[in-house]
């Protein structure tokens, strides 16, 4: 019994020693060493245990990938892959066409040829292998992307676009980003900045699409749409769009009202978004702020064959589906080029900097921002740990007062719950929110009824005439259950919340869910061998203290 | 000590009693609900730009609805926020003040109507009041008052930090006058500041701003976690114990949770999600004191064979009514610290706890427990034969 009591009480010190030690420096010891050296242990607490936004200060974003730009935009390739592929193959059509822009995943090919249906088919099933192929009616056939690719593609753009914000993020030194994907299946992204407190510019570096595209300029500038239709018999040409423009190659910028004029150009583009190697700010001949940038090496060799093919004839640099510079192809160019316009110097930064990070695959939009300043979370962490140190010294008091010496035993449980729960948020890197602290409130008057259970139990057993050994074995074995089922239920609200919940939430399940399973083994474990050794010391026959 | 020695309460007699207090206020609740303050949800659930504002002095609430009328938003709610000594204000905005292309538009209308009334209208000078450490280094380099020198970068970096800091951490994020930062940065600092950049009265403290996408996925989502937590219990408890248990427990917390969200609407304060993130829990928690007197009941079944079901019931209550009360003032107490130390940010949450542990333990003892005798009377005069809910798994507990 003595060998036992002893072996369990060393346990229990090491229990204590190794979480005492995850308080301080549970997630990197060498950082909170530092900062214990230099600002004290409630420094190297502050070190150590992470913060949520709420309580550090920061923006908190969602934002929504419009995944069904990048099908659209597969599509496009498709439609031009497969118009070149019919063509060769001398299979006649009257259009290709995505018919629904809400159906991105459905290309029509219209009027194919009767006799050449078989050779459509073939096509189809050896290089557009991601379609089904479906025929409709007056010879058209519709090409359905299979949902599993179109699935497939819907994820890698948002994974890509998390790519893209977490370099364009890091390259503005905010420092320990959240960036992931939010929800089950919602193409949503969770960005979390601490210590960002004003974030208008880093979310227009996130929001910015930078979609670099040089096409072949067809026409233009026209003063309006229709115009542009008129010099043109009244319809575009089939592999040409209009875009608009505004004071491109720098004309018009002096005075006057600056409208957007209209620039005819070809509908597939020579160099697209992801071909841009890198970019960097620069100057014009005029001395005025620009960007260059450089092409990879693939596509630097496909802009030098259209452009030693092409010369005479002039290209447009579109950006985010705007004519930024047309220019005309002198000689043969290779692999870089230079983006004009009116910029300040802040704004060739942000650019080249998006672009170097590459594109976007679709465009995104907000649907929530939170932004917490820094004063508020120090007026929480304030306020909070003022509710826990009264909450806590409340009951405390309370527990002596009623119970006496068990008063003591559960006190001291209590403050061992509380030393495991904060040293598992040291240990485990979990994020301390405000909700979080409210957790930790809860488990200390979640805790303790644990030990009321208990005692109240032995207390009828005692009543019943039991001897206090035998009142302490009855009332731990009988209360048991009931404790089980306290935490049982408890624990399961926590984590449907935990399934559910988002961010601050998230943090009271979790402080509230170790709390209560800490409790298991401080109200039930440790509170046992306290007792035991009172026992141990008592004669036979003196009463407890309860 | 002790407080409830050998209680003998007739619980099972004053059911009417009970039955006419929770109809009163869950019937209270609904019709607040329905004609009076409806479900008021915060900006979570329903959307639209929120924006709190600290002054340096006691605000007045008149000027900043002016100032928030002149920038040309319909239906603004401003109010006071948190206690008159904090010198808040909150600026609550409608969904259809920010459109989903450009969410943050309201905001900088906002901030910018305010910078027009509290501001001075300082045109291009640095409001050191809602400024970043980062500008107000940047203002520090320039000026460069300490004449610092090659590490200058380093200094004012250090020294601007330090101004943050003792206006975010000591002052609450607003600084009333320059000559507070006395002892904190340098004194030639502080008098470059004087001659070139202000003191706005008011600093913003946070923002939120909800969509209406993410305000409807927030509510099927609070509304499903809501359900599926109920589910779970009666799940839990058809394991445990017999099914009609399992109901009654289940009536008893759903009880909890209308009189919870009634007492919002009755008050007309918004129910958030760290609220519903409060009412989950009470849902897990108020069932823990039902089951320990179910568990009573059902030991007691075993033991009294001849009493009829409700001196079962009654005696079970009353032997399990120190441990009751004790368990649930207990984390009351620690609850009530929370509602009065806690803070604003958690008024909300705390405010739930509170009312919901008050009435859990209620329902436990009077909703609960009644519905067993009732069940069981009302299955005596279907069948004419007294029957008691029957025991299923041999468990004992306290």
């Amino acid at each position: 019994m003595h060998k036992k009591l002893r072996g369990k009480t060393i346990f229990i010190i090491a229990v204590l020693l190794v979480f005492t030690y995850g308080i301080f420096f549970g997630s990197d010891f060498d950082r909170s060493w530092q900062a214990m050296k230099t600002g004290g242990p409630l420094a190297a607490i502050e070190q150590n245990i992470h913060r949520g936004l709420d309580l550090k200060g920061g923006t908190h974003l969602i934002l929504q990938v419009a995944v069904n730009e990048a099908v659209a935009a597969d599509s496009q390739r498709t439609t031009d892959a497969l118009r070149d592929e019919l063509n060769k193959a001398g299979v006649t059509f009257s259009d290709i066409v995505v018919p629904d822009s809400n159906r991105p995943d459905v290309i029509q090919v219209k009027g194919v040829a009767p006799d050449k249906s078989g050779d459509l088919r073939r096509i189809v099933s050896d290089s557009f292998s991601r379609y089904d192929l479906q025929s409709g009616t007056e010879n058209g056939y519709t090409l359905v992307m299979k949902p599993s690719e179109a699935q497939a593609l819907k994820n890698r753009a948002v994974q890509q676009a998390i790519d893209t914000i977490r370099g364009r993020v890091d390259t503005l030194g905010v420092s320990e980003p959240v960036i992931q994907e939010h929800g089950l299946g919602d193409y949503q992204i969770l960005v979390q900045l601490p210590g960002v407190d004003d974030p208008a510019r880093v979310k227009d570096i996130m929001q910015s699409t930078a979609m670099l595209e040089i096409h072949q300029s067809l026409g233009g500038p026209f003063p309006d749409e229709q115009s542009a239709l008129q010099a043109n018999n009244g319809a575009l040409p089939p592999n040409a769009i209009l875009l608009p423009g505004r004071n491109v190659g720098g004309r018009g910028s002096e005075g006057g009202e600056q409208r957007d004029e209209y620039y005819l150009i070809s509908r597939s583009a020579v160099v697209a978004g992801d071909d841009v190697r890198s970019a960097q700010p620069s100057q014009d001949r005029n001395g005025r702020p620009a960007v260059s940038f450089y092409l990879t090496g693939t596509a630097g060799r496909r802009f030098e064959q259209f452009t030693s093919a092409h010369i005479g004839d002039s290209l447009a640099i579109v950006l985010d589906k705007r004519v930024r510079e047309v220019a005309r192809i002198n000689d043969t160019i290779r692999d870089s080029g230079i983006i004009e316009g009116v910029f300040t110097p802040q704004q060739t930064k942000d650019l080249s900097m998006v672009l170097s990070s590459g594109a976007l695959p679709a465009s995104i939009h907000y649907l929530e921002e939170r932004t917490v300043g820094p004063s508020l979370g120090a007026d929480s962490i304030r306020e909070g740990v003022m509710a826990a140190i009264v909450g806590m010294g409340a009951v405390m008091l309370f527990m002596l007062f009623y119970y006496r010496g068990a008063g003591i035993n559960a006190d001291l449980a209590l403050i061992l719950n509380l030393i495991i729960l904060l040293g598992f948020l040291g240990f485990s890197g979990a994020t301390l929110t405000l909700p979080g602290i409210a957790g930790v409130i809860l488990t200390i008057g979640m805790g303790v009824d644990s030990n009321v259970l208990i005692f109240e139990r032995i207390r009828e057993e005692l009543r019943a005439g039991k001897a206090p050994a035998a009142a302490v074995d009855q009332g731990f074995g009988r209360a048991w259950v009931t404790i089980l089922d306290t935490h049982v239920t408890t624990i399961v609200s926590a984590f449907i919340l935990f399934i559910f919940g988002t961010g601050p939430v998230r943090g009271f399940a979790v402080t509230l869910t170790f709390g209560l399973l800490a409790n298991l083994f401080t109200a039930v474990y440790v509170s046992r061998v306290i007792f035991d050794a009172i026992l141990n010391r008592k004669q036979r026959g003196e009463a407890l203290s309860i | 000590m002790e407080l409830f020695k050998n209680t003998n309460i007739d619980f099972l007699g004053k059911k009417w009693y009970f039955l006419g207090f929770s109809l009163l206020f869950s019937t209270a609740g609904i019709l607040s609900m329905l004609f009076w303050h409806g479900i008021p949800l915060g900006v979570d659930f329903k959307g639209g730009t929120d924006v709190y504002v600290k002054f340096t002095q006691p605000p007045d609430i008149d000027a900043v609805r002016h100032a928030i009328d002149a920038a040309g938003f319909k239906n603004p709610r401003i109010q006071p926020y948190d206690v008159p000594a904090a010198h808040q204000v909150l600026i609550a905005l409608e969904q259809k003040e920010s459109n989903e292309q450009a969410l943050d538009q309201a905001k900088t209308q906002v901030i910018d109507a305010l910078e027009k009334r509290f501001g001075k209208n300082q045109e291009g000078r640095l409001d050191v009041n809602n400024a970043s450490a980062a500008a107000i280094r940047d203002f520090l380099l320039q000026s460069d008052a300490m004449h610092a020198g090659t590490d200058a970068n380093q200094r004012y970096t250090d020294q601007a930090q330090a101004i943050v800091r003792f206006r975010d951490q000591n002052k609450g994020g607003v600084l009333a006058s320059f000559d507070d930062l006395n002892g904190v940065a340098n004194p030639q600092l502080v008098a470059a500041l004087k001659n070139g950049a202000y003191l706005s009265a008011f600093a913003v403290r946070n923002v939120e701003i909800v969509g209406p996408q993410v305000g409807k996925q927030l509510q099927r989502q609070a509304w499903l976690a809501t359900a599926y937590s109920l589910a779970g219990m009666l799940v839990y408890l058809a394991f445990r114990f017999e099914w009609i248990y399992g109901v009654a427990a289940v009536v008893a917390v759903f009880h909890d949770t209308l009189i919870t969200a009634g007492a919002f609407s009755l008050t007309n304060k918004e129910i958030t999600l760290t609220v519903i993130a409060a009412i989950l829990t009470l849902i897990g928690y108020s069932m823990n004191d039902t089951i320990v007197v179910f568990d009573r009941i059902r030991e007691n079944i075993k033991i009294m064979r001849r009493e009829t079901l409700s001196e079962i019931v009654n005696r079970s209550i009353n032997q399990t009514l120190s441990r009751t009360v004790l368990t649930s003032g207990l984390t009351f107490l620690t609850v009530l610290s929370l509602y009065l130390f806690g803070g604003e940010v958690l008024r909300g949450f705390s405010f739930a706890l509170v009312i919901g542990i008050l009435i859990g333990t209620y329902s436990s003892i009077a909703v609960a427990a009644p519905m067993l005798v009732a069940y069981q009377d009302w299955r005596a005069r279907k069948t004419g034969a007294t029957v008691v809910p029957g025991v299923r798994r041999g468990k004992v507990s306290a």
